[in-house]
């Protein structure tokens, strides 16, 4: 499977993701959590927390500003050399000795990592964070194939034992309070001396984690950035995790998504500083680990062989639209998550999909086709707190717009843009807005059509679908602002006339 | 384009004598009162106010639902309708958003539509930044609230000049309430599509408004009010939202200075 092509010619459709199914139960899942008061008390104080985190990594407003559009400009023009930028990616790494896979889809991508790791009799897996290995349920393809594979990040592990999902992309255990945590350890860590103070909680958990490292035949782990002209993959963690997963192990696997190549070093420093200070408030993460090649003749450690698996999965269709492309300059901070008010109440995994939030609203509907997560733009007020804190400046709020459109549009439009696109359309709604159009295009309709419901006030209706459950009904106006001018203006002139 | 509040680089023309007042279709509709009270109050600062008879809605209702070709009919109708070149005064933020910001996108080839977005102000920023106001409070001492749009807020600014202009009024109070940047949870169609989120978000927002034991809040959106004040009203609390050129009108009477 290691072909060269980047991923973007067309193959068949493989098995829809698990994550298609629970994107499909978005309303069902909104009611589930949006009913539980002490999920919602998690999600509330810890999006506070790291709101206040943010805010104090940035005081200096103008050298934010400064940042953010330097950022957006790196990742802009990354975008613009795309295919260029990849093709001298794989060509460095593999001159370095690293070996690179190219996965249009998941499946390919699973059965990439997992055949490599049979190459080598390979039986044990510890994986370092790696949102892009939840997109393809990897954990789940390894299971099948009988390889054990242990989260080594303390959130992920966390959602491990729970056989939960992460619920944030940074904090994969966020949903979780401390007490829930000392329960789940106490269930499944023998020895584990109860306690909910967070130090004790998290150095017990660390030490079954250390064992699993030292036996470890294989080391997953996913890279922030892939630095073309230098042929390297940077990791950003905060647990030492990582450094682990890509240095005990002989095989180390890095697998990320085809938008994290950037062009030089250069371009490293101001997305790591904006990454960790918008994701965490951290000046700089505790490691940052920079992988250029295995280990080397001489060298006493560091894995014998390393392999990049860039993924696709939908990405290319983002690419090909000058608007959803900004999709892809996304460095995955989770700030827009946590200023995210609909996120604040409903949770993670309430959106069924792998990434939560206005970030998750944004991909999903590439990966997993619109049809299956036509509800995710929508369940959004366009408040705009997610973009204005993007730190590479994605119109967050744009982009959603633009899939509410294609979600709407006419099943046959062309030219297509995406997987899915009109699957949101339905005809009564078309018809409402075609029908809306013509009367407010046309001043006497309107007029018509104002006089006609200030005259009905009395019998409109006080029940307003899901308005009135919470709200009572507005009520209408015995006469329009138009109709006031109208009469205004002309006692106006009266008494100016007498 | 990401859309930062407009009042940064704006360039502010000087006192006109005349210009549009834009309505929008809620006002229109259900709260026309407040267009009054921002004709009258405009008046008083010696300012012809035009309301032309053909205006109807901005045409965020369908864009924000994803029906762009059925809202740039409607918005090309509203263009038509304010030929002189004065300023466009709009009582409500978020449709000030969409004329001022939007539109140049969504009208991207009409002919001078940059000019026309230009023309757009928001009623408070017109107040502050183009008339300078100074004001003077002949109203009893009180605390009030302030609330303002999403999109008032991060598009055009209105936080920073509705702080402004009730700061000048001597004998009122502004409490900050918890969350106060957050969004209500009206968001059009939305509150509709997804009800349940919409609820708990307006249910947040009604109860930090109410702690702050005020008896009215102040905002220069009637689609954040008509959601607020309409849980507050389910919820059988006396507290409510009042359109900011209403109370202005109210407590003060103003002098150029
Ligand atoms: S969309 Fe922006 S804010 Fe959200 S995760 Fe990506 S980079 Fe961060």
């Amino acid at each position: 499977m290691n072909n060269t092509t980047p991923a973007s010619q067309t193959q068949p459709l493989e098995d829809e993701s698990k994550y298609a199914a629970s994107a499909r139960n978005f309303r069902q899942n909104v009611a589930r959590d949006l009913a539980n008061d002490e999920l919602r008390s998690n999600f509330r104080g810890a999006m506070d927390y790291l709101i206040d985190k943010r805010q104090s990594a940035f005081s200096d407003q103008d050298e934010l500003e400064t940042l953010r559009r330097q950022c957006q400009l790196i990742k802009q023009r990354c975008l613009v050399k795309l295919p260029l930028l990849l093709e001298q990616l794989e060509q460095q790494l593999t001159s370095n000795g690293i070996k690179v896979h190219w996965a249009e889809t998941i499946t390919q991508a699973n059965e990439i990592i997992a055949s490599i790791i049979e190459s080598k009799q390979g039986k044990t897996v510890v994986k370092g964070k790696s949102m892009v290995s939840e997109e393809t349920a990897l954990n789940d393809h390894l299971e099948q194939r009988d390889i054990e594979c242990l989260e080594s990040d303390m959130g992920e592990y966390i959602v491990q034992l729970a056989h939960e999902h992460p619920s944030h992309i940074i904090m994969p255990a966020i949903h979780q309070n401390k007490r829930q945590v000392a329960d789940l350890f106490a269930k499944n860590i023998e020895g584990f001396e109860h306690t909910t103070d967070v130090d004790a909680l998290i150095q017990q958990g660390r030490k079954v984690l250390r064992e699993k490292f030292c036996h470890a035949d294989v080391g997953v782990s996913g890279v922030n950035f892939a630095v073309a002209q230098t042929g390297t993959l940077c990791l950003v963690e905060n647990e030492g995790n990582g450094r682990m997963c890509t240095t005990v192990p002989d095989l180390h696997i890095a697998i990320t998504g085809i938008e994290k190549v950037v062009e030089s070093l250069n371009d490293v420093p101001p997305l790591l500083s904006l990454l960790t200070r918008s994701a965490t408030g951290q000046a700089i993460s505790t490691y940052f680990n920079m992988i250029s090649h295995p280990r080397q003749t001489g060298e006493k450690d560091g894995p014998k062989e390393v392999h990049l698996v860039l993924l696709d999965n939908g990405r290319s269709q983002m690419y090909s639209d000058p608007e959803l492309r900004q999709t892809l300059q996304c460095i995955r901070c989770g700030a827009c998550m946590n200023h995210c008010p609909v996120y604040t109440r409903i949770g993670g995994h309430a959106y069924g999909t792998v990434y939560p939030g206005p970030i998750g609203k944004m991909v999903s509907p590439h990966m997993l086709g619109l049809e299956a997560t036509t509800n995710l733009p929508t369940a959004s007020s366009l408040c705009g707190a997610c973009g204005e804190v993007c730190p590479v400046k994605i119109p967050i709020p744009k982009i959603l717009l633009r899939l509410r459109e294609e979600s709407v549009k006419p099943v046959g439009d062309i030219p297509l843009i995406m997987k899915g696109q009109g699957s949101g359309r339905k005809p009564i709604e078309a018809s409402v807005w075609k029908a809306w159009a013509a009367v407010h295009q046309s001043p006497t309709l309107y007029a018509l059509s104002m006089w006609a419901v200030t005259r009905a006030r009395a019998i409109l209706p006080q029940k307003l679908g899901p308005w009135t459950q919470a709200r009572t009904a507005p009520k209408v106006a015995a006469q329009t602002l138009h109709e006031r001018v109208k009469l205004r203006n002309s006692q106006k002139q009266e008494s100016g006339n007498e | 384009m990401t859309l930062t509040n407009s009042q940064h680089q704006r360039h502010y023309p000087a006192p006109p004598n005349q210009i549009y007042l834009y309505g929008t279709c809620l006002a229109d509709t259900l709260f026309p009162d407040s267009g009054i009270d921002a004709i009258e109050f405009l008046e008083r600062q010696g300012i012809e106010v035009i309301y032309p008879q053909g205006q109807t809605c901005c045409g965020q209702p369908a864009y924000n639902s994803g029906y762009t070709k059925q809202a740039r009919t409607v918005a090309k109708q509203q263009i038509k309708q304010f030929p002189l070149d004065i300023p466009i005064v709009v009582i409500s933020g978020s449709c000030g958003g969409m004329m001022r910001h939007h539109y140049q996108e969504l009208l991207d080839g009409e002919p001078e539509i940059s000019q026309f977005c230009d023309r757009i102000f928001e009623f408070t920023e017109f107040l502050v930044n183009v008339l300078k106001i100074k004001l003077n409070d002949n109203g009893e001492p009180e605390r009030v609230a302030l609330h303002t749009s999403c999109a008032a807020r991060r598009e055009m600014g209105v936080h920073l000049t509705g702080r402004e202009l009730l700061g000048q009024l001597e004998h009122v109070e502004l409490v900050t309430h918890p969350y106060e940047s957050e969004c209500c949870g009206f968001g059009g169609t939305f509150s509709v599509k997804h009800g349940d989120i919409s609820i708990a978000m307006v249910n947040d927002k009604s109860q930090h408004l109410a702690e702050t034991g005020v008896v009215r809040y102040v905002s220069a959106d009637w689609g954040c009010m008509m959601n607020i004040n309409g849980a507050l009203e389910y919820q059988g609390k006396s507290l409510r939202g009042e359109h900011i050129a209403s109370y202005l009108l109210n407590r003060t009477q103003t002098k150029e200075q």
